[in-house]
């Protein structure tokens, strides 16, 4: 997903698809996010105005649930996502040096995104992995009992 | 892993040590080899017991005897009688103190070592959780057919209150007691909701429910729905959990293939339907009404209550949410009875709990005990330790809004009303624990980061208490804080507490309170004197 190229056919094409799995009813609002999220990289303002349509909700409440939630992004995402978990558990475990590391290694700051759009490096909390401590998800991908000198070899893994 | 026949700890506190808990350690070692037994028993220096009335102490395990003060001579005979012969010294044997919970725990292990007793993890591991053939099997749905069969609605809600059962999610709250607020609201429509937003940090639970035994939330909740006249169901899981909701959505088809869940479920006229529902990375929509909100397609703010969701629920109807690992002990219960259940745990918190343990011990996981062990015996027996080289400081229980527990309090029973005797709390059973290296400062400013970006900002008390005890921790790291800050974060956790919407707000200031209330000393070292005891936090002060 590279940063703002998504064409209008390419997001009606989504929301339709989409919609039409989860029908169009209130209760199926954030699944429906969820997916379109997942699909875009992030919900684009087109995209929500299509929702609101097909679901006769005014476009300031989609507004607000994709803002509120941590998993939806009003915003363009790098190619590649990396959650940290920032919560306690990972945290007294080494999540303090990870964290350094990841930082010196991309240059980013906490939920900044790459300049050639190629990452970016959000903190989580909590991903219900703490025996593992500390971890982070790239993609989908879940890294557990992290060093920081295993960081860039996990990171040289992407293109 | 080897093997031994007892488990033999020597307590090694500064109180011990000067009472001379290494000679007893010595004795011990040269008494054990003396009669032959050193393959079958170990030996271990532990750390602070907790206990100073009567140092050094000598626990021994699998029966959990405590002896003590015990002196080098008392040590040939209490070899002989208790790991030679078998038989409790009972003249060294230490004062007696809250017993209630080793008890419980005693009747559950049954000399094995370390022993669990699972009842809602009791699938979890052994079954195909993709297979609803080996669910049945194992007893499964028969729980389901028992309540659509035999029983009327309100039999079940007796059931369950006779059992004692109360909320697993942290509060608490009577299972029983809520089934029947639900029952006994008239309305054509309602609802049952499980709550599987599990994002305490440090918890996992629910998560191992779900991925390992997925059938048994859906039996339970139809149960529950039959029980309070409910018709249709949500589970709502949080985003993060993809592996549980494929399992759900797989687990619900199956059941409906087969007649467990949809239409006059058994030829009985009870319908039941289950949908899921994925959250979307928001910790406060654990909380019941932001979670009912959330399924509505609406963020996650807490509404005011009362009205409490057992009368105005999701979509304003009646509606029963209840934790995942709440529901897992109904089919239990149901089966076998609620007064083999009440054989579980302690007499005010009956049944077993699930407890995830994380940070500085050599195991990391889950277990599943009776309710009332302590602290002590989760590290030394199921932990199996702390690492090399540290000792115990601190555990922090049920996530963030849990309380700090410090080596004091590691002999209290884990069970809600021990718990909130002793002023702390049992919270979702999350066992964060954590050695002397960790600074308390560098903690409670992670956990109140943590409540600072999670709150929802809908009332002003959690919106801005929670941002400004952040800054006072981070000022306190950095060595910039006055002493007066203290009380400012004391009395931010009380107005937090006393005046907040919902449990996110009410509870944030916990961890904080307990750490000025516990390791004041460490955290004034911080701006006393500029120093980090632990040397974690990087002072920044400009000389």
């Amino acid at each position: 997903m590279t940063i703002g190229s998504i064409d209008n056919q390419k997001i009606t094409e989504v929301v339709d698809r989409v919609i039409a799995h989860h029908g169009a009813t209130m209760d199926e609002l954030i699944p429906i996010l969820n997916d379109v999220n997942k699909e875009l990289g992030y919900l684009p303002g087109e995209a929500l105005k299509q929702i609101s349509k097909h679901l006769h909700v005014p476009r300031s409440q989609l507004f607000a649930v994709s803002s509120f939630y941590q998993m939806l992004s009003t915003k363009p995402r790098g190619r590649h996502v990396i959650q940290f978990c920032e919560s306690a558990p990972c945290h007294v475990v080494g999540g303090r040096e990870v964290w350094k590391t990841l930082r010196e290694e991309l240059k980013l700051e906490a939920n900044e995104t790459s300049p050639d759009g190629k990452w970016t490096l959000a903190t989580t909390s909590c991903l219900g992995l703490c025996s593992v401590g500390p971890v982070i998800i790239i993609d989908d991908d879940v890294y557990g009992n992290l060093t920081p000198d295993q960081i860039p070899g996990i990171l040289a893994r992407y293109s | 892993m080897k093997t031994v026949r007892a488990m033999v700890l020597v307590s090694s506190d500064p109180q011990s040590l000067l009472n001379g808990a290494e000679q007893v350690y010595y004795q011990l070692q040269s008494e054990i080899a003396a009669f032959g037994l050193e393959d079958e028993v170990s030996l271990k220096m532990v750390g602070d017991i907790g206990r100073h009335d009567a140092v050094p102490m000598v626990i021994i395990y699998p029966e959990a005897v405590i002896y003590g003060p015990v002196k080098p001579e008392d040590v040939h005979h209490l070899v002989e009688e208790h790991l030679y012969k078998g038989r409790v010294a009972a003249e060294l044997q230490a004062p007696v103190r809250e017993l209630s919970g080793r008890i419980a725990w005693l009747s559950a292990r049954k000399g094995t070592l370390p022993a669990e007793k699972r009842v809602v993890l009791r699938r979890a591991g052994i079954i195909d959780p993709t297979s609803i053939e080996e669910y049945i099997i194992h007893d499964g749905y028969s729980a389901l057919g028992t309540v659509l069969g035999e029983m009327q609605p309100s039999q079940v809600i007796d059931v369950v209150k006779k059992s004692g059962l109360r909320g697993r999610g942290g509060a608490g709250f009577p299972t029983g007691t809520k089934w029947g607020f639900v029952a006994g609201t008239k309305s054509e429509k309602k609802y049952v909701v499980c709550n599987a937003d599990e994002s305490e940090p440090g918890t996992f639970k629910d998560r191992l429910i779900l991925e390992g035994d997925p059938h048994s939330i859906l039996e339970a909740m139809a149960i529950a729905g039959y029980s309070v006249g409910a018709d249709e169901g949500f589970i709502y899981v949080r985003g993060e959990y993809t592996l549980a909701q494929e399992r759900l959505h797989h687990a619900i088809t199956q059941a409906e293939e087969m007649g467990f869940l949809g239409e006059n479920i058994f030829g009985t006229g009870f319908n039941f339907k289950i949908h899921i529902h994925s959250g979307a990375g928001a910790y406060i929509c654990g909380e019941e009404t932001a979670l009912i909100e959330s399924i509505e397609g609406k963020p996650g703010l807490p509404r005011s209550r009362p009205p409490f969701p057992t009368t105005h629920g999701l979509w304003g109807k009646p509606t029963l949410v209840n934790n995942v690992e709440t529901l897992a002990n109904v089919p239990p219960i149901i089966q076998y009875g609620p007064e083999w259940y009440g054989t579980l745990g302690t007499p005010s918190s009956p049944g077993t709990k699930v407890y995830t343990i994380m940070g500085h011990v050599n195991k990391t996981g889950v277990i599943e005990v009776p309710m009332g062990i302590t602290l002590r015996e989760v590290i030394a027996i199921y932990a199996g330790g702390m690492k090399p080289g540290s000792s115990f400081k601190l555990a922090q229980t049920g996530g963030s809004s849990g309380s700090v527990i410090p080596a004091s309090l590691q002999d209290t029973p884990m069970d809600f009303d021990a718990y909130s005797r002793a002023g702390v709390s049992l919270g979702s059973g999350a066992l964060l624990i954590c050695d002397e290296d960790t600074c308390v400062v560098d903690l409670g400013r992670v956990l109140i980061n943590f409540f600072r970006n999670e709150s929802c900002g809908k009332c002003s008390p959690c919106r801005i208490g929670t941002q400004r005890s952040y800054e006072i921790m981070e000022s306190i790291a950095n060595g910039n804080a006055k002493l007066e800050d203290l009380q400012t974060l004391i009395n931010l956790a009380d107005s937090m507490n006393e005046v907040s919407n919902c449990g996110l707000g009410q509870t944030a200031g916990t961890p904080i309170r307990d750490i000025l209330k516990y390791f004041r000393a460490e955290v004034e070292a911080h701006i006393r004197l500029h120093v980090c005891p632990t040397g974690v936090c990087e002072i920044k002060i400009p000389i």
